[in-house]
C-alpha cells in the first residue's frame, strides 16, 4: 500500500548545521548524580538517560504520547546512538522542570508536530554522550584504547581480549573513576544508522493489544473518589444554587459541592456519581454567553469581512489589479465558512488530583504540563514546584489536551480541595461535546483575478474568526501587530512572526487581512493542524476556483505557482505521476488536489471521489506525497498520514457544532458524527527521500484532505461548496 | 450476583442497573474495556457475551448474570497472544490505542462467525467501532492477517 523510500546519502553536517527554527542544539546534560548512583537507583548519565546496575536503561521522555508516536521516535534516537534495542529501553515521563522544557516552546509542551524535529539532536546527543562515558570507563578500567572498543546490545566489548561488560556493570567504574559527561561528542553518520530511517513498530504497542496500556481514565489510587460534574448549559455560566437532597441519598454518594465548573458529585464509583448527578436540581446563571448563536457568528463575521481588517501582507497592488480586472470579467469572489468543531478524543477528558497542605499531585493525560502546573499553582497559591504531574498515556488529543486554561485539570484540583483522598473527574461524552473547547468558526472572504494567460494575478483575502492567542500569555509570541499568526497560517507568501515560511505559491499581487472576532460563546482551541483547518479550505478551494476561471488544470496551476519552491514542486510532480492525474475518470467521478506546508513539511494530496445523484459520495482513493525531511520512522509516518487525513476528512465531511441560545446542540457521536471504517478511503503514502533535518508529520496530512475532497466534488458535479461541513450542503460521505 | 468473566466465576455487588462496563472497570478492575460514549455509538466498550460482540456500556449487569463474558484481558492464553492480537501487533495498528481493545473484540467476534471476511464484510462488522486516530487502513489489513493466522493455526 505504501513504499518506504530509502534515504540518500546524508551528511551529519547537514543535521548539525541545519538552520530552521525547528532544530536545536542538544540540551545540556547535567552531571552524573552520585546520590542516585549511591542509592542504587541507577545513575543519571544525563537529563534523558538513566542506567541501573542490572543494565536497565531508562529514557526520561519530555514529549507526550497520545498516538503521535513520540515515545517510538525518541526511543529510536536514543537507542541508535547508545547501541541498544529501542524496545528494551524503559521509559518514564520526565518531571515538569525547566530542564525538560521544549527548546522550541520553552515550556513543557508537545504540540505543533515538532517532537521529531526538536528531539532529533537532543536525544541522539544524550545517547552518544552516555555511550562516550561508558567507553571511557571501559578504556581506563581495562587499560585499552577507546578506539579498540565497540558497543553492541548494551554492552562494551574489546575484541582483542574478548572482554565484555554490560553498561550496568560499568557504572561502578564510572563512579570510581569519576567520569563526567564529555563536552562534545560525535554523532553517528547517517550511513551508519541501524535504527533511524527504518520502519519501526510502536514502542508501547504491546500494551495496546492486550488491554494493559494505562490511560489516565484507568488509574485507581487507594481511597480515590470519582467525580461527575453537572456543567452549565451555556459556556461560562455558573451555579446560583442547587438542591442535592436526592443525589445525596443515592448509594455511594459522598459529597456534592459547587465549584467554578459546575456542581460536582463525589461517589465511590463513576457510575454512581453519574447517576446521582442526574438527580441534582440546579439554578444556573447563564452568564454573558446566553443568547449567542453560531448562525449569528456567521452573519457577524460576514459583515466584518466586508470591512478593512488588520493588514498582514500587501505584496504588489492587489486592490488595483482586481479593480482593473473587473472590466475584463476576470475576477472571482467567494466567501468560505467553516464551523465550530469539537476534538472528540475517544478517551474523554479526565484527571486525578490530590491536594495535601501546600502540595498538589495530579495524574493527567496532558500535552502541556508546564501550563497545568502554572495554572494550578496560581489557583492554589502554592509554588509551581509543589505541583507534581504524573503523565499516563492518552486516548487521543488532537490539540484538546494542550488546554491553555488547563480546564479539565484545575477543576479536578478544585474538586479535590478539602478532601482527604484523591479525586478523579471523568467527563461523559456529552460533556466532551457540549462543554469542551472548539476549533473556532471562521469566515474567509476572497477576491481574486487571473491574467490573460489564465494564471492568478491578484489575491485579496480577509479572514474573520476568534483568535487562539489573543489575550493569552502567548499573545506577544504568536501575534504580529495584533494579528494572530494562526488565523492566517498558510495564507501568506512571506514569513510572518515566528513562522519562518509562508505558502509555497507566488502570486504577484497578494493582500491578506485579518479580523479578531469578539471572544465569546466558546473557548477557541487548537484542533489538529490548527489554522490550516480553515485556511487550508479557503485558500486551496479558492485557488481551484481561479484555476477554473483561468482554464488551467488545477495540478498544472500548482506546479507553475510553486516553480520557485523546489520542495513543494517536487512533491507535486511526484503526486501528479503517482495519482494518475491525467487518466480520464468515468462520469460521476472527480479528482481534486491540494497542497499545504505546515511546520516546514510540504504535503500534497490528490483524491478521487464518486458522487451519486442524491449527493452521497465515496472517497475512493487518496494519494499523499510528503516531504518531512529525513524520515526517522517511515512506518510511523505512514500511520500519521493515514490517521491525520482521516481526522481531516471526518471534519470536512460532517464535523459541525451548532450553538443556539448559547447552548451547544450536539451531544454525542449520533449527532456529532466522526469517521468510521466504511468511509475510510484507500490511502497511498509516498515519503520522499530527503537529507534535510526531520520536520513535522503528525498534523500535516489533516490539512490538504478537506480542500482536495471539496475540489474533487466540484470536478465531479460542477457544484462548489463554500459552507462546511459537506453534509450541510447535501454531500454525504458514505 | 455471579458473573463468569474470562473463565472465572466472580461475585459482584454493584446495583442491578449498573452497566457491565462499569462493573468490569470499577468493581473488577478490568480496565482494558473502555468508556467512549455510554450510548453504544463508539464500540470502545465491546466485550463478548456467549461469544457475541456486545456493547457493555448499555448492558445492565443484571442482564448478563450467570452468562459467559470475555474481555480483552481474556484474549491471550498460555500460548501467548491470540491470532487477532498478533495480527494487530504485527500490522502496528494502534496509535493512541484507546479504541483497540474494542476493535480487537469486534474483529475476534467477526472472525469466529466468518473465518475469511472480505473488505465489505469487515466494513460491515467493524462500522460500529470508532477510531479517532484513523487507524482504519491497518485495521482492515490486520483483520485479513488474523484470518490467515487462524487458518494456518487450524491447518497446523
Amino acid at each position: 500500500m505504501s513504499e518506504h523510500l530509502t534515504t540518500g546519502s546524508m551528511s551529519r553536517r547537514r543535521f548539525v548545521q541545519s538552520s530552521g527554527a525547528l532544530l536545536f542544539a542538544a540540551q545540556c546534560p547535567v552531571g552524573l548524580s552520585r546520590k542516585a548512583y549511591a542509592s542504587g537507583a541507577g545513575a543519571m548519565m544525563n537529563s534523558f538517560v538513566r542506567i541501573d546496575p542490572s543494565n536497565v536503561i531508562t529514557m526520561l521522555a519530555n514529549n507526550s504520547e497520545f498516538g503521535n508516536g513520540a515515545y517510538t521516535v525518541m526511543s529510536m534516537m536514543l537507542a541508535e546512538e547508545l547501541d541498544v534495542d529501542y524496545r528494551s529501553i524503559a521509559l518514564e515521563a520526565a518531571p515538569t522542570t525547566p530542564e525538560y522544557y521544549s527548546p522550541l516552546f520553552r515550556e513543557y509542551l508537545t504540540a505543533g508536530s515538532v517532537t521529531t524535529g526538536s528531539t532529533f539532536m537532543p536525544m541522539r546527543t544524550a545517547g552518544a554522550k552516555a555511550r562516550a562515558m561508558l567507553l571511557e570507563a571501559a578504556s581506563r578500567d581495562w587499560g585499552v584504547p577507546t578506539a579498540e572498543l565497540s558497543t553492541v546490545d548494551a554492552t562494551v566489548q574489546h575484541a582483542g581480549t574478548g572482554r565484555i561488560s554490560t553498561y550496568g556493570e560499568l557504572l561502578e567504574a564510572i563512579h570510581r573513576l569519576d567520569i563526567q559527561p564529555p563536552e562534545t561528542v560525535t554523532l553517528k553518520d547517517p550511513s551508519e544508522f541501524k535504527i533511524l530511517g527504518k520502519p519501526a513498530r510502536r514502542y508501547e504497542g504491546a500494551g495496546k493489544v492486550d488491554g494493559t496500556a494505562e490511560f489516565g481514565i484507568d488509574l485507581k489510587l487507594p481511597g480515590m473518589l470519582y467525580g461527575a460534574i453537572a456543567r452549565p448549559p451555556v459556556h461560562s455560566g455558573s451555579v446560583v444554587d442547587f438542591d442535592a437532597t436526592e443525589a445525596l441519598a443515592m448509594p455511594g454518594v459522598v459529597k456534592v459541592k459547587a465549584i467554578r465548573a459546575g456542581v460536582v458529585v463525589l461517589a465511590d464509583s463513576y457510575w454512581r456519581a453519574q447517576k446521582a448527578r442526574a438527580k441534582l436540581k440546579i439554578n444556573w446563571d447563564r452568564g454573558a454567553n446566553d443568547g449567542v448563536s453560531s448562525e449569528q457568528f456567521y452573519a457577524d463575521y460576514r459583515a466584518l469581512a466586508d470591512t478593512p481588517g488588520l493588514l498582514a501582507e500587501d505584496i504588489g497592488d492587489a486592490i488595483g489589479a482586481l479593480d482593473a480586472a473587473e472590466a475584463s470579467g476576470n475576477v472571482v469572489e467567494a466567501t468560505y465558512e467553516m464551523p465550530l468543531l469539537a476534538h472528540a478524543t475517544l478517551e474523554p477528558m479526565n484527571c486525578i488530583a490530590q491536594v495535601e497542605g501546600d502540595t498538589c499531585t495530579i495524574w493527567s493525560g496532558t500535552q502541556y504540563q508546564s501550563n497545568d502546573q502554572e495554572v494550578i499553582s496560581r489557583f492554589l497559591g502554592i509554588p509551581q514546584q509543589n505541583v507534581t504531574i504524573h503523565r499516563p498515556l492518552m486516548g487521543g488529543s488532537f490539540g484538546r489536551r494542550s488546554s491553555k486554561t488547563a480546564d479539565y485539570t484545575v477543576e479536578a484540583v478544585e474538586a479535590a480541595m478539602g478532601e482527604l483522598v484523591p479525586v478523579q473527574i471523568i467527563w461523559s461524552r456529552e460533556e466532551d461535546i457540549r462543554s469542551g473547547h472548539y476549533r473556532p468558526l471562521f469566515v474567509h472572504k476572497l477576491r481574486g483575478s487571473v491574467d490573460e494567460s489564465g494564471m492568478p494575478e491578484a489575491w485579496h483575502q480577509v479572514a474573520v474568526g476568534q483568535s487562539l492567542m489573543q489575550g493569552t500569555k502567548h499573545d506577544p509570541t504568536y501575534m504580529v501587530r495584533g494579528i494572530d499568526i494562526y488565523s492566517l497560517d498558510g495564507c501568506l507568501q512571506e514569513p510572518f512572526g515566528v513562522f519562518p515560511y509562508g505558502t509555497s505559491y507566488q502570486i504577484p499581487n497578494h493582500r491578506v487581512e485579518s479580523h479578531n472576532a469578539p471572544k465569546k460563546g466558546i473557548v477557541p482551541q487548537e484542533w489538529r493542524s490548527v489554522g490550516h483547518t480553515h485556511t487550508g479550505i479557503a485558500y486551496e478551494c479558492f485557488l481551484d476556483e481561479l484555476a477554473h476561471k483561468g482554464g488551467i488544470d488545477p495540478m498544472e496551476l500548482r506546479l507553475r505557482l510553486t516553480k520557485d519552491h523546489a520542495r513543494m514542486n517536487r512533491v507535486l510532480s511526484v503526486l501528479k505521476e503517482k495519482c494518475d492525474w491525467d487518466k480520464p475518470l468515468a462520469p460521476g467521478r472527480g479528482r481534486g488536489v491540494a497542497s499545504r506546508i505546515y511546520n516546514i513539511s510540504p504535503v500534497a494530496q490528490a483524491v478521487e471521489v464518486t458522487v451519486a445523484e442524491n449527493g452521497d459520495f465515496t472517497v475512493d482513493r487518496v494519494v499523499c506525497v510528503v516531504d518531512c525531511g529525513f524520515a526517522v520512522n517511515p512506518l510511523g509516518i505512514e500511520g500519521q498520514v493515514e490517521g491525520g487525513l482521516a481526522y481531516g476528512l471526518g471534519g470536512v465531511a460532517f464535523g459541525n457544532i451548532d450553538i443556539v441560545n448559547g447552548e451547544v446542540q450536539q451531544s454525542n457521536f449520533h449527532d456529532y458524527p466522526v469517521m468510521r471504517l466504511p468511509q475510510m478511503p484507500k490511502v497511498e503514502v509516498h515519503i520522499l527521500p530527503s537529507d534535510e533535518p526531520p520536520t513535522g508529520i503528525g498534523e500535516q496530512a489533516t490539512t490538504p484532505i478537506a480542500p482536495a475532497v471539496a475540489n474533487a466534488l466540484f470536478n465531479a458535479t460542477g457544484r462548489r461548496v463554500r459552507r462546511f461541513p459537506l453534509s450541510s450542503q447535501g454531500f454525504n460521505l458514505v | 450476583m455471579k458473573l463468569e468473566v474470562n473463565g472465572n466465576e466472580v461475585e459482584i455487588t454493584s446495583e442491578a442497573d449498573t452497566p457491565l462496563l462499569w462493573v468490569l472497570r470499577d468493581e473488577l478492575g478490568l480496565v482494558g474495556t473502555k468508556y467512549g460514549c455510554g450510548i453504544a455509538q463508539c464500540g470502545a466498550c465491546t466485550v463478548h457475551l456467549e461469544g457475541r460482540a456486545i456493547r457493555s456500556c448499555v448492558t445492565p449487569v443484571s442482564a448478563v448474570a450467570g452468562k459467559r463474558i470475555q474481555t480483552i484481558e481474556g484474549q491471550a492464553s498460555d500460548q501467548g497472544l491470540s491470532p487477532v492480537q498478533q495480527a494487530w501487533l504485527e500490522t502496528d495498528v494502534a496509535q493512541c490505542g484507546y479504541c483497540q481493545s474494542g476493535q480487537i473484540m469486534a474483529a475476534t467476534a467477526l472472525l469466529s462467525s466468518n473465518p475469511s471476511p472480505n473488505d465489505a464484510d469487515i466494513d460491515a462488522a467493524m462500522a460500529g467501532n470508532i477510531c479517532r486516530c484513523g487507524t482504519y487502513p491497518r485495521i482492515r489489513k490486520a483483520v485479513h492477517l488474523a484470518a490467515t493466522l487462524m487458518s494456518e493455526e487450524q491447518g497446523a
